[in-house]
């Protein structure tokens, strides 16, 4: 490929992904037909990813994470607003441009043994992006291939080339899942979940894994996760979501240090570094439950489970993004 | 054996037939549980876990191939009871289970209520009424209204699902409750209720608690105790604090060093490897593969040793610290 298409060309000025008002929302019927309403997963989100950077999204389950995700890779269409990449609007490109963005953003997704076909072996699957991407050569394909296992640190290859995935351990198949979004050589990656599904001590090699690739080859990283204990050693900003929406966002360090929004300060509040003393105390935890998609609260959108909620106010008005600290950013009347 | 020890297992397996050979998946397991106090038994996918509480349950699947050990309950020798007996007496009475996901196994088409009181009516025979007012009662400790006796599982939400079904193992007053991953499949806020309410209840009603997890934040949300599990073995049993601040077993303190803090600038650190299978576990200590601190000795299958009263670690390193 000598010529570029649009949307492909990572090189430049500005951020690299930019993300303006976006909503992906999800039609709901019944028996098929009959409009119940939409589903709001994604509803009104704004953010710009340089390159190079780790970001974390962190939020409870259904708050949008993977709706979101998603809607950056190009598989959702949005219902409103848009995702630019490399300054190209995703919406403006055509089927074979989509194709090369697909190949610029890799995807590790949330289910790493729902990922990967069963009846492929590892050489094969990751073959296969090569050959959708036009890698003629065999010989070439098989370079790329043993490279990206090694980067991926499964190593010798020929112990893993010929294995099926339920060979593997569940470590060794998000390797393997890690080095299918890595072999097309994008630049960005995005995880959703990459180690919800392993065990703790795995947990840790996969997203260290992770943390050095994307330094070493300079990727931009949009890492989702419901684990705030892990952000600070995989990320370097945090945008922590709530039914749909980004409610604050700021560097790791000032965002898990000086949480500003209520509903962060109750993540951080229920959970805790092991020590004996746990048991024993109680947490102070918001009641409720996260709201529903279809029918969000009015105003702020956590006002129903806030302890700060002020009436008049939070049930009435959605709240901006103030800015409480520098480069800190919550959507919080308590901040006006 | 003090006074006052309310459980008391030695010595415990649990095999399973299977085509490719005999599963060890719980192989000589020996640990205690005192009157109102939590064990938490804490240990990564595969390890027994579940399996462990099943053979105390005596809730066993077809393909078993050997069950055997010691179990004693308040001086009650449970092993060698008939299973008539032990339907009778200790299943569900005075030792109940909450199953691995079992708030996604309640009964969709009967009302929550009638399901609570199951227990109650089928084992101990007691009418409707009596056993509906008891287990409004029980609603009510876990934090659930008495309205939503009447409702169906799915109308209502995770939290308040697993709050029913904690209902459920407590709705005959057990000395022991058992429970398998409560948590996991919850979020973050509705996960930290959870344990609130565990916390409260193990200080109101003065139950004894086993609480399975590989989550190890989650287990120091409860436990007075903790029993780390590898590859069907126990290697390690300490107070909280013991294990927590100083683990003994080089599995325990490599476990505690891959835990992410929140507050801590330190990254954490992976433990390389992975765990044998239990199809045909290698002679020897079974972490032997992975430990940075083995040598000769551990070819050999490590002892139990007893470094004091309360705490136990099966690593050749304490030989000559403790007894076996
Ligand atoms: N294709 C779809 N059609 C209809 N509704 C959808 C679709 N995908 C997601 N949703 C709904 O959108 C909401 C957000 O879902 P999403 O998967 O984005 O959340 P999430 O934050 O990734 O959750 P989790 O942590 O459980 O993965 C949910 O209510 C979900 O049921
Ligand atoms: N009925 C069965 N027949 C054969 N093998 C089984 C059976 N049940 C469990 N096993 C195996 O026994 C071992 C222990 O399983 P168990 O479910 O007790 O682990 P666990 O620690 O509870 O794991 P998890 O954290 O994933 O729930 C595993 O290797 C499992 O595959
Ligand atoms: S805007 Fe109001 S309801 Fe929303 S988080 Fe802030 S104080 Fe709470
Ligand atoms: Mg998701
Ligand atoms: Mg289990």
């Amino acid at each position: 490929m000598n010529e570029r298409p649009v949307g492909t060309s990572v090189e430049g000025e500005g951020a690299l992904l930019s993300v303006k008002d976006l909503h992906t929302w999800f039609e709901l019927r019944q028996w098929g037909f009959l409009r119940v309403g939409a589903v709001r997963a994604v509803d009104g989100v704004n953010f710009e990813l340089e390159r190079g950077e780790s970001v974390a999204f962190v939020g409870e389950s259904g708050c949008g994470k993977s709706s979101l995700a998603r809607t950056l890779l190009g598989l959702h269409r949005p219902t409103r607003g848009e995702v630019r990449f490399a300054g190209h609007s995703l919406g403006e490109l055509n089927a074979r441009d989509l194709k090369a963005y697909r190949a610029k953003v890799g995807y590790v997704q949330q289910d790493p043994f729902g990922a990967l076909p069963p009846f492929l072996d590892v050489r094969r699957i990751l073959a296969e992006p090569l050959i959708v991407h036009g890698v003629k050569g065999r010989s070439e394909r098989e370079r790329r291939i043993r490279k990206v296992l090694d980067e991926v640190r499964l190593s010798p290859a020929e112990e893993y080339l010929g294995k099926f995935p339920h060979m593997l351990s569940g470590g060794q198949q998000q390797r393997v899942v890690i080095a299918r979004a890595l072999i097309l050589e994008p630049a960005m990656i995005v995880a959703d979940e990459p180690v919800s599904m392993l065990d703790a001590s795995v947990r840790v090699e996969i997203l260290n894994l992770l943390r050095h690739i994307q330094t070493q080859r300079e990727l931009t990283l949009a890492f989702i996760t419901h684990d705030l204990s892990s952000v600070r050693h995989y990320a370097e900003r945090i945008f922590v979501m709530y039914a749909g929406r980004v409610v604050e966002t700021a560097g790791v360090e000032e965002l898990l240090d000086h949480p500003q929004h209520p509903y962060t300060q109750a993540l951080l509040a229920a959970i805790a570094d092991p020590d004996a003393a746990n048991a024993t105390k109680q947490r102070e935890i918001p009641g409720g439950e996260p709201p529903s998609l279809l029918h969000p609260p009015t105003g702020c959108r956590f006002h129903p489970r806030c302890p700060h909620a002020m009436a008049g106010l939070c049930d009435v008005d959605e709240p901006p993004d103030f800015e409480p600290r520098r480069n800190h950013y919550s959507a919080c009347w308590l901040h006006r | 054996m003090s006074e006052r020890t309310l459980l008391e297992v030695e010595d415990l397996h649990l095999h399973y037939q299977t085509r490719r050979g005999v599963v060890r998946a719980v192989d000589g397991v020996s640990f205690d549980v005192r009157h109102n106090e939590a064990l938490v038994v804490l240990g990564e996918s595969g390890c027994g876990k579940s399996s462990l509480a099943k053979a105390l349950m005596r809730v066993l699947p077809r393909n078993v191939h050997q069950v055997s050990g010691r179990v004693t309950l308040g001086g009650t020798e449970l092993m060698s009871m008939s299973d008539e007996r032990f339907r009778r007496d200790v299943q569900w009475v005075r030792v109940s289970l909450v199953m691995q996901a079992s708030m996604n196994a309640l009964n969709p088409v009967v009302r929550v209520g009638e399901q609570v009181v199951e227990p109650l009516r089928v084992l101990l025979g007691w009418p409707r009424a009596r056993a509906m007012a008891r287990a409004a009662e029980v609603f009510e400790r876990v934090g659930v209204s008495t309205d939503f006796l009447q409702r169906y599982p799915l109308e209502l939400s995770g939290g308040m699902r697993q709050r029913v079904v904690l209902a459920m193992a407590l709705v005959t007053e057990p000395e022991l409750v058992i429970l398998d991953e409560p948590t996991s499949a919850l979020d973050v806020l509705t996960q930290a209720s959870i344990m609130n309410l565990l916390k409260r209840l193990k200080r109101e009603l003065g139950t004894s608690f086993i609480l399975i997890t590989h989550d190890v934040a989650t287990s120091s949300e409860l436990a007075d105790r903790v029993a780390l599990m590898y590859a069907g073995q126990i290697v390690e049993v300490a107070n909280a604090a013991q294990f927590f601040d100083a683990p003994a077993h080089p599995y325990s303190q490599l476990l505690m060093a891959s835990v992410p803090r929140l507050h801590q600038q330190q990254r954490p650190e992976a433990i390389p490897g992975q765990p044998p299978s239990l199809l045909e576990p290698p002679p020897g200590c079974r972490f032997a593969e992975r430990c940075p601190s083995h040598f000769e000795r551990c070819a050999k299958d490590p002892e139990f040793f007893r470094l004091d009263d309360r705490r136990r670690v099966r690593c050749w390193l304490y030989e000559g610290r403790g007894e076996p």
